[in-house]
């Protein structure tokens, strides 16, 4: 049944590598819709409980119900080829869950900041930890309806972020304004490892 | 037959009817400690004797016919990422799922995967 010369068996059991970009920023500011506007599947959901102040403790019964929070994830696929999978990740909105990025962020390519304009501090958090870990990141600025008045270099100044991060302008409900911002991200990745190598 | 008893450990209104660490005997540790939220899981297609199993491992083996990553496992269980993790380490042991190289995901992509994903990325 096994045939040399095609070996069906090893294509049946291909395991896909995977790659991940993080969507990051503040609560509300759109990053469910970049994922859903992007992704084949609609964005699912994933659910951590965080117990991270017992994590010594491995039995947690009787204490599940104090100590454990609910994080919620949500996230989208894109399917590049049979052999590769991008995976989009929306970070939890609350800085109090800090802690997840560090496994979000674990081998991804890079990650967005959506910002926007109403509320440029929302993105605070998430460009100083992606800074601080040296993982490429753009910073997207939403546009809603009438809310953009500012130009880039503005909101680059407000942010206070360096002329080596790109910066692009973005309608998270529009399907090609996302793959720009994606693809920016890729972009910025590859220039940054491009650096590093020379 | 699995999914329908799966279907009635869940309960829409009031949540899992069995406290998710139930599943896993209350174990909050993967034994197979590599796996990422991304990393790539399948079931190989001849499953090993399955009676020690639970519905939710039966599951897991249904639904990784086709590859998926460990996040996608747990939001199609309803389970905590936590608790797909430890069952699928379980299955990884006992060489019912296999899973994407570690290594590959433990170093950043190289040039020519982010090409690929750019390439992928301006198709869609």
């Amino acid at each position: 049944m096994v045939s040399v010369q095609s070996d069906p068996q090893r294509e049946e059991l291909l395991v896909p590598s995977s790659v991940k970009i993080v969507v990051a920023g503040g609560f509300g500011v759109g990053k469910t819709t970049l994922v859903g506007t992007v992704s084949e599947i609609t964005p699912l959901r994933t659910e951590e409980l965080l117990t991270e102040a017992g994590t010594e403790i491995d039995d947690l019964a009787g204490v599940e119900g104090k100590n454990t929070t609910t994080v919620a994830l949500d996230f989208g696929r894109i399917t590049i080829n049979p052999e590769v999978v991008l995976y989009l990740f929306g970070t939890p909105g609350q800085d109090r869950f800090w802690f997840m990025w560090d496994e979000l962020s674990y081998g991804a390519i890079g990650a967005v900041v959506l910002v926007d304009t109403r509320r440029l501090d929302g993105g605070f958090g998430a460009i100083d930890f992606f800074e601080r870990r040296g993982i490429p990141f753009v910073v997207a600025v939403n546009c809603f309806e009438g809310s953009y008045s500012y130009t880039a270099d503005e909101v680059r100044h407000a942010l206070d972020v360096s002329e080596n991060v790109p910066l692009v302008l973005c309608d998270a409900r529009d399907r090609e304004s996302c793959k720009a911002v994606l693809a920016r991200v890729i972009e910025h990745a590859m220039s940054k490892l491009d650096h590093a190598v020379a | 037959m699995s999914s329908r008893s799966s279907d009635w450990w869940y309960d829409e209104a009031a949540g899992p009817m069995v406290r998710p660490y139930a599943l896993v005997s209350g174990r909050t540790r993967p034994t197979w400690g590599r796996l990422n939220l991304a990393t790539q899981v399948r079931s190989i297609r001849t499953s090993t004797e399955t009676a020690s199993l639970s519905v939710e491992h039966l599951e897991i083996i249904r639904l990784c016919r086709k590859p998926l990553s460990v996040a996608e496992v747990a939001a199609y269980l309803h389970a905590p990422l936590v608790v797909a993790k430890v069952l699928l380490s379980d299955l990884i042991q006992r060489g019912d799922v296999i899973t994407s190289d570690p290594s590959r995901m433990a170093t950043a992509p190289d040039m020519n995967l982010l090409q690929k994903v750019l390439d992928g990325v301006r198709a869609i």
